[in-house]
């Protein structure tokens, strides 16, 4: 049904009973377009109101009225073609696609089938062992979202609430050239994260902002392609990496036990680690596809589409490209860094004119396991990134020891004081006078005589010891290289 | 008096001005007439209490020297506009009780222009038929019968409960939609004028959908004046309709200046239909001599298309309006017929809510989008769209105005033209092309059949050229001389 | 194109309309009346010829981003057939 020219690699291959199977993957996304109001209606898109307050008389079908597109989620259709490198195509069209659902007013949903409002483009996915490879865009279009169905309100009836019917949403459609789960997942973190730094959708999968429509076919090496299943509405990552390796799965083991793959819609139960068939959807729908004739086809104005172009953030490739050019960072570390424009901006300004690797690792280990710890985006810090830079140029000029500052860091995060006004008033400041480590060392020798001559006639663990000591008596401000270089002297035979 | 119920829109507009009579009045004869007849079951819903509470509002503006371009004036409405919280039915059994929580664009204007609401009317089931014998609500009868009969004649349609309430006084003017030709058909078939705007004159906001890319909404009145000053409330851009044209309003009315000298008249030769009643054809070159003298010039033109449109409309129309009718389910208004499931509850709500004119046009319009013969039969009807829109375009290079007959015959009974849908259908082969061209038409009462039923002649103008057209049908309107009265009046 | 039995009972189960196996005949008869009609269309050569997008010679309009609808549940709700709890309802659908 679709063609794929991506090359055939051995490694993406799986091992079934009877020999090795690769696996065809396309992605479609649902991304709910941050607007105020509706697609065609001026109703509110704001999430968790209370049923059928957000609704117009347009949302719910009734008789006589009419769309009216909002022009923000027009120019952020835009916004996001370009940033996937796309084309945009100046006139696209709306059609009703037509199908009875209760969670559908008008029986038909207004979308774009033939013209749409993006054309192809491209993204480069992250992998985690720091490769990157490039997976293809088909398109963007625009469209409504449908309503809610309540199944479980009632014993006989199901519950429909309109409040989600007509609100914005961007379709956006992988080529087929994703051939492991690891790649899916890493499609959909970069599209997450290209999403968040344009604000044209926010991402956010659990409350169902953005949705992933899983394709997937198997086929063994060579052949042409399998008949593919369509796993609907996945809403976390995670899940989307489980569902593709389960379909897969059970694709391969019903054509190695000589049968053939049912074209079939399916949704992914997570609890039971399965896909099932949906019974509504097993007939092809006939969506009887035409121009909506209460819309007269889009024309986009030039001028709309260079001051969008003009408004374009730094992307996540060009900043981690940035990041490791002037910054030196590993493609990993700055991989990090970018994956959500706030870190990215949090970390610069930590960086600015300091040690960039001792910044990065500031801010991926203790701040980010501090901000996991308490529940809070980067956001939200405790510390600020003018903070966390002041205790890093406390590193930096030696007032501290690297160990020391970990303590600090705590304080910080539990006082919120500056990591000035910490080692100040607990007395952290690190011990560099030559002459009082010297003494100090001296004392903790003599009174260990024992131990000193073990050392010297080959115990080399003993240095451990007296680093011990020596750290324990200074209250753990010698100065490491300090201490270790006189210490070495004074154990010198 | 029966003098009132005998006034323009004109005529009534100026009485209350000088303060002859009140709008109370006004609006109670009216209120009398309609309880008088409802043999000719041209309402729906009557709504006098509130037509008799907008007379008494109106009358106090008027008293302080206030008042809109219509207060005061009693009109009816087709039920195919939604009016708030009143009952809007669009004469289908699947909107039973259905009030709307929203008052249409135009009917808003009507009211905020001073219009008082005396209910709604009767017509084909959503708009779709030439007889308004398609009712849920039973036919409307045709205030005219022929001479030494007393047979029930239809009314045309789909609004002919506006046409016929407009013919036997009932209202001084009421709206209409017009998709096919059904403003400009029973305003033929009931001696009175009805006119069509150029498509995206008239908002379409609140509007009962039919086919959305057709549909215009438009006065049907006695005289051509009153179809201009209805015409000036009713128009005009609406944000809420985004095929709404951003076009100021003309003042219409201020085109019935009566000079048409130097015009060019159109006739079309294609018009000339086999099978076209000899009288018909008389009329029409009545209608040519008439212009003449006023200084026009006929012109032969040819819109070689013309014997497509039909066949191209009943694929269109029906296409858009299986689409637009999809929302009639049981769940959010309406009848509601239970089933076991959901899809069950659906099929049976939409069977028997819906009536077997809508039913074959919804099938027919679900066929021809469906997978593998939607090029075959709409693309294809949208480029002969495309070919039909270039015939006018050529001819209106050559000549300012379109003159033809209305409708191919004069009123035909009830029960007549029932066994073949296709007959039915034939009543709009002269309406048809004006709006798949999108363009402006109207029909006057030029004469009287040898039965004694009226005949309509049909102007076309140019789009957005109403002015010219309106012209014209003064003219002809002066011309004609259309004095004859319904006998069930 | 002639519609037989079972392509009516089709495009009644897609526009979500009961036809009693009864009906279907005499149904598919009158819909092929209409469809051969309309089939002349077919003699025109409409090569080269685009269809029309809209009547209008205009292009879409775009609305300010704006909240201006909505919060009126009892007017969407005042209607419905078996409102409940702020809902509508319908006969229970299985996934």
């Amino acid at each position: 049904m679709f063609s794929s020219d991506v090359p055939m690699r051995e490694e993406t291959l799986i091992d079934g009973r009877t020999g090795k199977w690769e696996i065809i993957i396309g992605l479609e996304v649902h991304a709910q377009v941050t607007t105020l109001s509706k697609l065609f209606s001026g109703a509110a898109t704001a999430f968790g109101a209370e049923p059928n307050t957000q609704v117009s008389p347009v949302d719910a079908g009734f008789p006589g009225m009419l769309p009216v597109i909002n022009e923000i989620a027009v120019e952020k259709a835009v916004k996001t073609g370009l940033g996937l490198n796309a084309v945009i195509n100046q006139v696209s069209v709306f059609d009703r696609k037509n199908y009875f659902y209760a969670d559908l007013p008008s029986g038909y949903q207004i979308s774009q089938y033939t013209q749409p409002i993006v054309g192809k483009g491209r993204m480069v996915l992250d992998m985690a062992d720091g490769s990157t490879r490039e997976v293809g865009v088909t398109r963007l279009h625009l469209e409504q979202d449908a309503g809610k169905s309540l199944h479980d309100q009632h014993k006989t009836l199901t519950f429909v609430d309109l409040n989600r019917a007509g609100v914005p949403l961007m379709e956006i459609v992988s080529e087929p050239d994703m051939r492991t789960a690891e790649e899916a997942g890493a499609y959909l973190k970069k599209l997450r994260s290209i999403l968040r730094y344009l604000g044209t959708c926010d991402g956010n999968m659990e409350e169902g902002s953005m949705r992933c429509d899983c394709n997937v076919s198997v086929r063994r090496p060579g052949e042409p392609l399998g008949t593919r299943n369509e796993i609907k509405n996945v809403n976390s990552i995670r899940f989307v990496m489980q569902a593709i390796e389960i379909e897969a799965r059970r694709q391969i083991e019903i054509l190695e036990d000589g049968g053939t793959i049912k074209q079939e819609t399916r949704l992914f139960d997570p609890n039971r680690g399965e896909t099932r068939a949906m019974r509504s959807k097993e007939e092809a729908h006939d969506y009887r596809y035409f121009p909506d004739p209460d819309l007269l086809p889009l024309v986009l104005d030039p001028a709309m589409i260079e001051r969008v172009k003009a408004s374009m953030p730094e992307l996540p490739d060009a900043k981690k490209a940035r990041f490791i050019a002037d910054f030196k960072l590993s493609p990993y570390d700055a991989g990090v860094l970018v994956a959500e424009q706030s870190t990215a901006h949090f970390f610069e300004q930590v960086a600015k004119g300091r040690d960039a690797k001792l910044a990065a690792n500031w801010v991926t280990g203790d701040l980010f396991g501090a901000l996991n710890k308490l529940g809070l985006g980067i956001e939200a810090s405790p510390i600020s990134a003018d903070a966390l830079g002041g205790l890093i140029d406390l590193i930096a000029d030696n007032t501290i020891s690297g160990k020391i500052a970990k303590d600090v860091f705590a304080a910080m995060l539990e006082t919120g004081k500056s990591a000035g006004d910490i080692v100040e008033s607990q007395g952290l400041r690190q011990v560099t006078d030559t002459g009082a480590i010297e003494k100090s060392i001296d004392e903790i020798l003599a009174a260990h005589t024992d131990e000193v001559s073990e050392y010297r006639s080959g115990k080399d663990k003993l240095f451990g010891f007296f680093v011990g000591q020596v750290m324990k008596a200074t209250a753990g401000k010698a100065n490491p290289a300090m201490l270790n270089e006189l210490l070495r002297k004074k154990l010198a035979p | 008096m029966s003098d009132f119920t005998d006034m323009t829109l004109a005529t009534a507009r100026a009485g209350l001005a000088a303060k002859k009579f009140s709008a109370v009045e006004l609006t109670q004869a009216h209120v009398t007439a309609i309880e008088q007849n409802r043999g000719l079951n041209a309402f729906i819903t009557e709504t006098p209490e509130k037509a008799l509470q907008m007379a008494k509002a109106s009358d106090e503006r008027l008293a302080r020297g206030e008042g809109g371009v219509l207060e005061g004036l009693p009109i009816a409405i087709k039920d195919l506009f939604c009016t708030k919280d009143i009952l809007t039915t669009a004469a289908s059994h699947i909107l039973d009780g259905f009030k709307p929580p929203y008052e249409s664009t135009i009917t808003q204007k009507l009211w905020d222009a001073g219009a008082n609401c005396l209910g709604k009317l009767n017509l084909d089931e959503f708009a779709m038929g030439s007889s308004n014998v398609t009712s849920h609500y039973g036919p409307v009868i045709n205030p005219w019968t022929k001479a030494g009969e007393n047979r029930q004649l239809v009314p045309g349609g789909s609004s002919g409960g506006s046409a016929a309430s407009v013919a036997a006084r009932l209202a001084l003017a009421a709206t209409g939609t017009d998709t096919g030709g059904s403003i400009r058909q029973p305003a033929g078939f009931c001696g009175i004028v009805g006119l069509k705007p150029t498509y995206g004159r008239c908002s379409r906001w609140g509007v009962v959908a039919f086919a959305s890319s057709l549909d215009q909404a438009g006065p049907m009145t006695r005289t051509v004046e009153d179809a201009a000053i209805m015409l000036g409330v009713m128009a005009g851009h609406d944000p809420k309709d985004s095929t709404s044209a951003p076009m100021a309003v003309p003042d219409f009315k201020a085109a019935l200046t009566g000079d048409i000298r130097g015009l060019r008249v159109g006739i079309p030769k294609e018009y000339r239909v086999d099978g076209m009643p000899a009288e018909i054809e008389a009329l029409w070159q009545q209608g040519i001599d008439w212009l003449k003298q006023a200084g026009a010039t006929p012109v032969e033109i040819s819109l070689p298309m013309t014997k497509h449109a039909l066949p191209t409309y009943y694929i269109i129309a029906p296409a858009e309006a299986s689409a637009n009718l999809s929302r009639y389910d049981g769940v959010r208004f309406g009848l509601r017929v239970p089933g076991a499931s959901l899809d069950e509850m659906y099929e049976n709500t939409r069977a028997a809510g819906f009536g077997a004119e809508v039913k074959r046009r919804v099938l027919i319009g679900a066929y021809v989008l469906s997978a593998g013969y939607y090029d075959a039969y709409y693309l294809k009807a949208q480029r002969l769209r495309t070919l039909i829109a270039q015939d006018f375009e050529q001819a209106f290079q050559t000549c300012d105005v379109i003159l033809t007959p209305t409708a191919p015959s004069a009123a035909f009974a009830i029960g007549e033209k029932m066994d073949d849908p296709l007959a039915m259908y034939l009543n709009d082969v002269f309406t048809v092309p004006v709006n798949l061209a999108g363009l402006p038409g109207m029909s006057i009462p030029a004469g009287l059949s040898a039965d004694g039923l009226p005949l309509g002649l049909q102007i076309i103008g140019r789009a957005f050229d109403e002015e010219t057209m309106i012209r014209v049908a003064g003219v002809l309107e002066t011309a004609a001389g259309f004095t004859a009265k319904p006998g069930r009046a | 194109m002639s519609l037989d039995k079972a392509t009516v009972a089709r495009i009644a189960t897609l526009a979500r309309i009961k036809v009693p196996e009864a009906d279907l005949e005499a149904l598919g008869h009158e819909l092929n009346q209409i469809l051969h009609w309309v089939e002349q269309l077919d003699q025109v050569d409409t090569t080269g010829v685009e269809p029309m997008t809209s009547v209008a010679a205009m292009t879409l309009p775009l609305r300010a981003d704006q909240v201006t609808d909505g919060n009126r549940a009892d007017d969407i709700l005042k209607n419905a057939p078996n409102g409940m709890h702020g809902f509508f309802t319908v006969p229970k659908v299985v996934e």
